[in-house]
């Protein structure tokens, strides 16, 4: 059994319609980006999280600017949840010198300290030992900062998982552990490569609470995220929260998801959460139809926007690949022929 | 091995081994700078001070919140290490041996070299790898090798392998302030072998070579432990009439291509001798480089001397069959010094 959440939190109003806000974010920047794929305007290798909103919007309105995440790869949700300006996120996508990066990361390996984003690695199971420092930092500094590490369900089963979770709990770390456990790892199914029926149990072998979270459910994340970061912030230590949700666009976007039945799939996109928290929100009287029609336009134009901005910046010059090697910039010139 | 081959003439020293000159330093960088962190298995005084007592009485100094001892998670050490270097610390994390490095090479090699490189300049990564390796102590093949060669490949990361106390200390202190990753190698007995340090050693240039002894015949470069078998060999050398040019490389990468050249064009011979695996050794990018640019100007070509292609034996004979040994020095030496 993995750990039950007794004292469960609940978002006002204003925080159920900002963790929409950050749904669709994503879900538009999602859309367009795979749009711009398509239209064959952008080369990139894009990992689509279309279906996996809610998970890292849930967790964000809870974090503060200078809270960190340390994520991967298929990243680019948690960086918008955690609301990262838009034209340096595309001019990265799309390797331009404005980009975040300069153009040497890419979409797979942004980075944008402003917003918490510390690391975003292309190596399965690597954004947790890395997160780990920066929970040890902030109990250095005497700050109350937290540090979401989030993974997939994949990369419960690398070793690096392991290690950074049993270094959390012994040194009491203000991290939260997030995995975000779609069911696949690349193409293979959860049940052919992971060794217990929930992630959140491994979590008692590390001295941690562990809990499974309906990962399309925003209120439920929000509650499990609300509890691991009260007991961060209060010097308890890490908790690991498995959030189970599903990937509608495969491993990565354009490949043949055979490894998925259809059944599956059309079930998964049946239950898309952001639909379904679109209505609960028109329900419960927190929005109108009307307010979210035009949340979305609003943002639809940002994303636009930032593609647009993304186009009409220059490319990097060849400098670059000399620049950024160490902190002295004639060191890989001259030293390195 | 004598005193007399310190680089600098030296008004007041102290004696002291490696590992006493890597205690000063770290007691002086953590003394000076409260960023400075210590990380790493045992390494803290509850544990011992380490597995040979380089971080003996930091803990207790400076509390085990800034100097903390680890579980066995090479992985989880790096992490911790690039974490909290990203986030303003310069921490100094120990891996207890260099076969060991190869548990967290991808903490090393794809986050902790690349990150800055990666970000656009926006992460730094101010961190120490301290690692120890060597043959000579029966240990065989997972206790013993020297990797610099990997981590000199890798875009990022400054490779250091110091032999003398007096560069320990100096060359810590650069790393632990230096604003990119270093892994100091501490390569066998240079640890524990006492030699002059002067009393207020302070940093050394990263990327400096030291020109041991002057000469004139035959410039021999090494470092490391393999530095006390290459003063054997200079002594029958000299003997033997050979004036030989000792060159110690100190810092692998970045190395001092202009100290090596000069005094390879000078003496009109190179050898290049390493621990390391002859194969795709530094030697082969030392004597590449020589070649490009001193073609025509050599007397002879460039030799090299590395362990042969085999992991470290473990019986006493093949290890000291594994090891360069001084007459296989001063042969190579003595046929290069008469070419040309």
């Amino acid at each position: 059994m993995s750990d039950t959440l007794t004292n469960r939190a609940t978002p006002d109003a204003a925080t159920q319609l900002d963790i929409y806000r950050r749904m669709i974010r994503i879900e538009r920047n999602d859309d367009l980006t795979r749009q711009q794929i398509r239209r064959g305007r952008i080369t990139a290798p894009y990992y689509s999280a279309r279906g996996q909103e809610c998970i890292p919007s849930a967790i964000s309105v809870l974090l503060n600017d200078d809270d960190k995440i340390c994520t991967i790869y298929r990243g680019i949700h948690d960086m918008v949840a955690k609301d990262m300006p838009l034209r340096p996120l595309w001019a990265e996508i799309c390797g331009r010198v404005d980009g975040t990066c300069k153009g040497k990361g890419g979409p797979m390996h942004l980075t944008h300290p402003e917003t918490g984003v510390m690391v975003t690695t292309g190596i399965v199971g690597s954004s947790m030992p890395i997160a780990n420092g920066f929970g040890w930092a902030a109990l250095l500094d005497g700050t109350k900062q937290v540090t979401v590490a989030y993974f997939g369900d994949g990369a419960s089963n690398i070793g690096a998982f392991h290690e950074a979770l049993n270094l959390a709990s012994v040194w009491k770390l203000p991290v939260i552990f997030v995995c975000q456990n779609n069911g696949f790892a690349e193409h293979t199914r959860y049940e052919n490569g992971t060794s217990v029926d929930l992630i959140a149990k491994r979590a008692a072998g590390y001295g941690m609470p562990g809990y499974t979270v309906d990962g399309n459910d925003p209120l439920d994340v929000y509650a499990h995220a609300h509890a691991a970061i009260e007991r961060a912030r209060a010097g308890e230590g890490p908790t690991l929260l498995e959030c189970k949700t599903f990937r509608f666009m495969g491993h990565v976007f354009g490949d043949n998801d055979a490894y998925m039945t259809k059944e599956e799939k059309a079930a998964a996109i049946e239950a898309d959460p952001l639909p379904r928290f679109r209505q609960k929100l028109i329900d419960d009287g927190v929005a109108s139809a009307e307010d979210l029609d035009a949340l979305t336009a609003r943002i639809e134009a940002e994303v636009n926007d930032a593609i647009d901005f993304a186009m009409a910046c220059e490319f990097p010059s060849d400098d670059e690949l000399r620049r950024d090697v160490f902190a002295e910039e004639i060191a890989a010139k001259e030293i390195y022929a | 091995m004598s005193t007399d081959t310190l680089e600098a003439p030296v008004i007041e020293t102290v004696k002291m081994n490696g590992l006493q000159a890597i205690n000063a330093a770290l007691f002086e960088a953590m003394e000076a700078d409260p960023k400075v962190l210590v990380l790493g298995e045992d390494i803290a005084d509850n544990e011992g001070g380490g597995v040979v007592g380089v971080t003996r009485g930091l803990s207790s100094k400076f509390g085990t919140l800034r100097v903390r001892s680890t579980p066995i998670s090479e992985q989880a050490i790096m992490g911790a290490a690039i974490g909290a270097a990203m986030a303003g610390y310069k921490p100094v994390a120990e891996i207890m041996l260099m076969n060991f490095t190869t548990v967290a090479m991808d903490m090393i090699v794809n986050h902790a070299a690349k990150l800055r490189f990666m970000s656009g300049g926006q992460s730094q990564v101010p961190l120490v790898i301290r690692t120890l390796t060597g043959a000579g102590n029966q240990t065989a093949g997972q206790h013993a090798d020297f990797y610099e060669a990997w981590f000199a490949h890798t875009a990022g990361i400054k490779v250091v392998i110091p032999w003398t106390p007096a560069d320990m200390k100096g060359l810590y202190l650069s790393a632990i302030q230096d604003p990119d990753p270093v892994i100091i190698i501490e390569s066998g007995k240079t640890l524990f072998v006492p030699m002059d340090v002067p009393v207020n050693q302070g940093p050394i240039p990263l990327g400096k070579a030291n020109v041991v002894m002057p000469g004139t015949d035959l410039t021999i470069v090494s470092y490391g432990q393999m530095m006390f078998t290459v003063m054997q060999a200079v002594e029958e050398l000299t003997a033997a009439g050979v004036s030989v040019e000792v060159v110690d490389l100190r810092t692998i990468s970045p190395w001092d291509k202009e100290t090596v050249l000069t005094s390879a064009e000078k003496t009109g011979r190179l050898l290049v001798v390493h621990e390391a695996g002859r194969n795709f050794g530094p030697g082969a990018e030392i004597a590449a480089t020589a070649q490009e640019a001193l073609f025509g100007k050599l007397k002879a070509p460039v030799g090299r001397l590395g362990a042969p292609y085999c992991a470290v034996p473990f019986a006493k004979k093949l290890e000291d069959a594994y090891l360069v040994q001084p007459p296989e020095i001063v042969a190579e030496a003595k046929r290069l010094a008469a070419m040309g």
